[in-house]
């Protein structure tokens, strides 16, 4: 592999190291009083980098296996920076807020620098180069939870996340150890041609499960979400159970479907229980919340819950449901969380309650949010419903219909809380609603790109067969 | 492109269209025009159909047309009609049209309004015309969702309540139907080769028996939930009554209908054997929801809860019908639906229009309103007469047809049932004639009943268009039998294969 190809394959994490530095740096030489000019710059460099990884590349490995570029893992990280423009786009509100007057690029250069952890994480080949990712991704996280740093609550979500995401990952390594023990080989190719189900790489499994559970958020492993959703900052929210937990999703089915491919029998029984109960503890916490972060934190537990049914079906069907769905996800979840931070920034309020009697002032507004949340519950014609019912079809094809049967009775229950937040904006009353307010340029682009995905992503088959395309040839 | 997909390219062009208008008057000219182009599309749709059947094309669907939509998954778009499924879209067109004149006085958000109630529409017409079942799951779906806002936004009474309680029972029943639908499709392909949503791919397998009895209770039972099928019926009482006129009527006219047509097409047609089997326990099922709705319209003292009950024991006959599985009895199923879909729709409209006068649904509030208000008395006082099946009318013509039908069983358990269900005739007619005797006749209650005014032009249409059909179809029912006859032998072939 020449050079240049080398770095075709390593685009994304180039160019975000790139940028990142360069935010850095451009910072540092601004003068005092125009330190503003850094969401702009951050915005319009970013853009360039997500369009300029979009260079069509071969699939090849680098440093001897440990890393691994394909068409997919683009892709992968194609969504990844999307959602994370649209998350930058969002923020501008937030970060304009006098108490961030002095660390604006840093939120620019955090996020970036987890990015590329995850971007690194995904491409693994081996589980070191994988928890290296992984703990790149994570340190940065808890910096931003806690970027209201004089806040108690935000203060206490990072310390809450730094703290539990050390022990997962502890936990994570020690079944990486023992997996290691049993056959020999950190490399994911080597390790799929040995593995058996001895013992020890059950218990390694087990523990390899739990850490992952811990950074997706599934039950039982979910219980830092609500605390450190509700304390971040919200666009801060918006990238953690968009982002974050997609990163973790992708590289956790890429790691089921190669390196456990031979032990499906082991998974799948785990999985099953994880799946049902995530939905179902998820969807009954998010009925009874009214502060809209800790609800959208409930329900994206359950949203988890429903991808692991598409992780289910395994192959290359498994693999382009989930990621199919996570890119609709991208859109729906940022849009929603999109209109929760205009809101907030524009009123401060962020309960469910306080939403009531939006339409008579902001009728566009709730309507983004109605779209969002429609889509989230997968009701058509929206693209919530292409994706969910994929992961379904997904799960069917391994007959696993009892699953999708408990599945479709939570879809039924998400949709009372769902539909109690559209309740709240069109039919309920109030004397003081949210009052009118023209939210920024940047936060309806990104509401206009969330919207136009809601709409297209599901109708256009063909970004679907794409993706089919792509994971068909891998798995 | 195919003539059928016109059925929801017109809905949905004449929202785009409302979108860009503003205030009541401009809002309700575009709907109706834009409805009134759907009806005519229908009519067009009927005397096409006629005319090919005529001609002797022997295909079971007309207009097919598909487009390959999922390649990977093999789901298609495909699109085609029989003359069941032609006459429901007439049905929805005629009470669609009805519905945007019963609500011609919207005033409270009357763009949004026409808006959700035409995309209800749309559901319903993509439901009828849609050959593969994930797009008529998709459009089921849609015909049921705009449902909670029309009536949280729009309704009366405990209205969050009523429409919580029937979104979340109707999506419960379409989340069983995603299984039974996932399950029919990945068991279409027994010797390999790919799967498929086609209901008429899906006719030519024969489905393993065992998965059959998994599968078809989910089936049967996800869409009976939208036909009111016992004990998943009481989403309709409280919806119906607190729905806006132009809802009730849609829904009790044509939604309820979709729960039936999906039972028919989608449950039995493709799962034949476990619906003989299981059929007994759905008869029973039905049996007391015709029954114990006829009686509990009795009870009730508003008019609305009066309909919502009567639409109960109606839609439930309907399915009884359908589960009798000969062609007697399916036949008048079929000519129920739609004789039902029309009056309900009528009953609902001029109950809305005499509410709206009398601020009152109560009937005990009110008394001889026939002497000030006769036209809408007298159209009330029709579709009574055609509800409890009077000769000349719609009711006649399929009840008729449908007990006849379910007489040819010999055997003493569908005897009972048939006697049962046929008793509830009787109690029928005791709450139509209380209800107009109580309301319509008598002596003016309230002094300012007397300064009430009567129908205005859009009222009459409104009621006319409907009131058309009624006597239409009881006077000439062979030609809308005739339609319907054609299309059932494909499917009472394949469900008396399995009868004995």
């Amino acid at each position: 592999m020449t050079g240049f190809q080398s770095i075709l394959l390593l685009r994304h994490e180039l160019l975000l190291i790139v940028a990142a530095l360069a935010i850095i740096v451009v910072d540092l030489s601004l003068p005092a009083g125009k330190k503003t000019r850094i969401i702009h710059f951050s915005l319009i460099l970013f853009s360039v980098v997500f369009l300029l990884s979009f260079f069509p590349t071969k699939s090849g490995e680098l440093f001897g296996g440990s890393f691994q570029g394909n068409q997919l893992t683009g892709f992968m990280k194609d969504i990844l920076n999307l959602a994370v423009l649209i998350v930058f786009l969002q923020s501008g509100g937030y970060l304009r807020k006098k108490e961030n007057a002095h660390k604006m690029a840093e939120f620019f250069v955090l996020i970036i620098f987890t990015l590329i952890g995850m971007d690194f994480m995904i491409s693994s080949g081996d589980f070191l180069t994988f928890f290296i990712g992984l703990e790149t991704a994570s340190i940065p996280i808890a910096g931003l939870a806690a970027y209201d740093q004089l806040k108690s609550r935000s203060a206490e979500a990072g310390v809450k996340l730094i703290l539990l995401s050390a022990l997962s990952s502890g936990v994570l390594l020690y079944g990486i150890s023992m997996i290691y023990g049993a056959t020999g080989s950190i490399y994911f190719k080597d390790i799929a041609l040995k593995i058996s189900s001895s013992p020890l790489i059950i218990l390694g499994f087990i523990f390899f499960v739990s850490g992952m559970g811990f950074k997706i958020s599934l039950v039982p492993f979910h219980l830092w979400t609500a605390d450190v959703y509700e304390g971040a900052p919200i666009n801060v929210t918006a990238y953690l159970s968009v982002v974050s937990k997609g990163a973790a999703v992708f590289i956790f089915a890429i790691i089921l479907f190669t390196v456990f491919k031979n032990v499906i029998h082991i998974w799948e029984n785990v999985l099953y229980a994880l799946a049902v109960l995530t939905m179902t503890i998820g969807n009954l916490f998010a009925l009874r919340q009214n502060n809209i972060k800790r609800f959208l934190a409930f329900s994206s537990i359950a949203q988890a819950g429903f991808i692991m049914l598409g992780i289910m079906g395994t192959g290359g069907l498994g693999m382009t449901t989930v990621v199919y769905f996570l890119l609709i996800y991208v859109f729906t979840n940022l849009a929603a969380f999109g209109v929760a931070a205009a809101i907030f920034d524009a009123s401060g309020v962020e309960t469910i309650s306080g939403y009531k009697g939006l339409y008579s002032t902001n009728p566009k507004l709730s309507l983004v949010m109605m779209l969002a949340l429609f889509s989230l519950a997968g009701i058509p014609p929206v693209a919530g419903f292409f994706g969910k019912f994929f992961l379904f079809t997904s799960a069917g094809s391994q007959g696993y219909f009892i699953l999708i049967l408990i599945a479709v009775i939570n879809a039924t229950i998400s949709l009372y809380y769902y539909l109690g937040v559209i309740k709240a904006m069109f039919i309920d009353k109030n004397d003081q609603p949210v009052a009118a307010f023209n939210s920024s340029v940047t936060m309806r682009i990104s509401l206009l790109i969330c919207s136009t995905g809601i709409f297209f992503v599901g109708f256009a088959s063909g970004i679907f067969e794409y993706i089919m395309s792509l994971s068909s040839m891998l798995f | 492109m195919s003539i059928l997909s016109l059925f929801v390219l017109v809905p949905v062009l004449t929202i785009i269209g409302i979108m860009f208008t503003a205030g009541l008057k401009g809002t309700r000219i575009v709907a109706a025009v834009g409805m009134g182009v759907q009806l005519l599309l229908a009519a067009c749709l009927m005397f096409y159909y006629l005319s090919v059947k005529g001609a002797g094309d022997l295909h079971e669907m007309i207009l097919v047309s598909d487009y390959n939509w999922f390649p990977s998954l093999n789901i298609h778009y495909t699109v085609g009609v029989d003359g069941i499924s032609a006459s429901l879209i007439a049905l929805t067109a005629v009470v669609i049209f009805a519905g945007i004149f019963a609500s011609w006085g919207m005033e409270y958000l009357p763009r949004e309004f026409f808006i959700t109630l035409i995309l209800l529409a749309t559901g319903v017409f993509g439901f009828f015309i849609s050959l593969d079942l994930f797009t008529l799951f998709l459009f089921y779906e849609l015909a049921v969702i705009p449902m909670y806002l029309l009536i949280g936004i729009w309704g009366s009474g405990p209205k969050e309540m009523a429409a919580m309680k029937l979104t979340l029972m109707l999506m419960g029943g379409s989340a069983l139907l995603l299984v039974g639908l996932l399950g029919l499709y990945f068991y279409s392909a027994p010797n390999g080769g790919p799967y498929t949503f086609n209901i008429l791919e899906l006719a030519k397998v024969h489905m393993p028996y065992e998965a059959q009895r998994f599968f078809f209770p989910l089936t049967f039972v996800g869409f009976g939930v939208l036909g009111a099928l016992f004990p998943f019926h009481t989403w309709s009482p409280d919806g119906h009554a607190s729905a806006p006129t132009a809802v009730s009527m849609l829904h009790a006219g044509v939604l309820m209908k979709l729960g039936a047509y999906g039972c028919f097409r989608v449950a039995m047609f493709l799962m034949p054997e476990a619906a003989t089997e299981m059929a007994w326990i759905f008869i029973i099922l039905t049996s007391i929801s015709v029954v114990y709705g006829a009686f509990g319209a009795l009870m009730q003292k508003d008019l609305k809860y009066i309909n919502a009950y009567s639409s109960v024991s109606h839609v439930g006959l309907i399915l009884f019908a359908l589960l009798m599985m000969n062609q007697t009895a399916i036949d008048g199923a079929i000519l129920q639906m739609i004789s039902h879909g029309l009056m309900t729709a009528l009953f609902f409209a001029l109950i809305g229009m005499i509410y709206g006068r009398t601020h009152t649904r109560n009937i005990y509030e009110m008394g001889g309103l026939m002497k000030v208000i006769p036209f809408l008395g007298t159209m009330y006082m029709i579709a009574g007469f055609a509800s409890l099946g009077l000769p000349g009318f719609s009711g006649f013509v399929a009840e008729m047809t449908i007990f006849f039908g379910a007489f040819q069983h010999q055997d003493l358990f569908h005897r009972v049932a048939t006697i049962l269900v046929a008793s509830s005739i009787v109690v029928t007619a005791v709450y139509i004639l209380r209800v107009i005797g109580i309301f319509l006749l008598g002596q003016i209650k309230h002094e300012e009943h007397l300064r009430l005014q009567d129908a205005k032009w859009h009222e009459k249409l409104s009621t006319i268009t409907l009131m058309i059909g009624i006597i239409g179809i009881g006077i000439f029912p062979l030609w809308l039998s005739n339609t319907i006859m054609g299309s059932l032998q494909p499917i009472i072939d394949r469900l008396t294969v399995y009868l004995h």
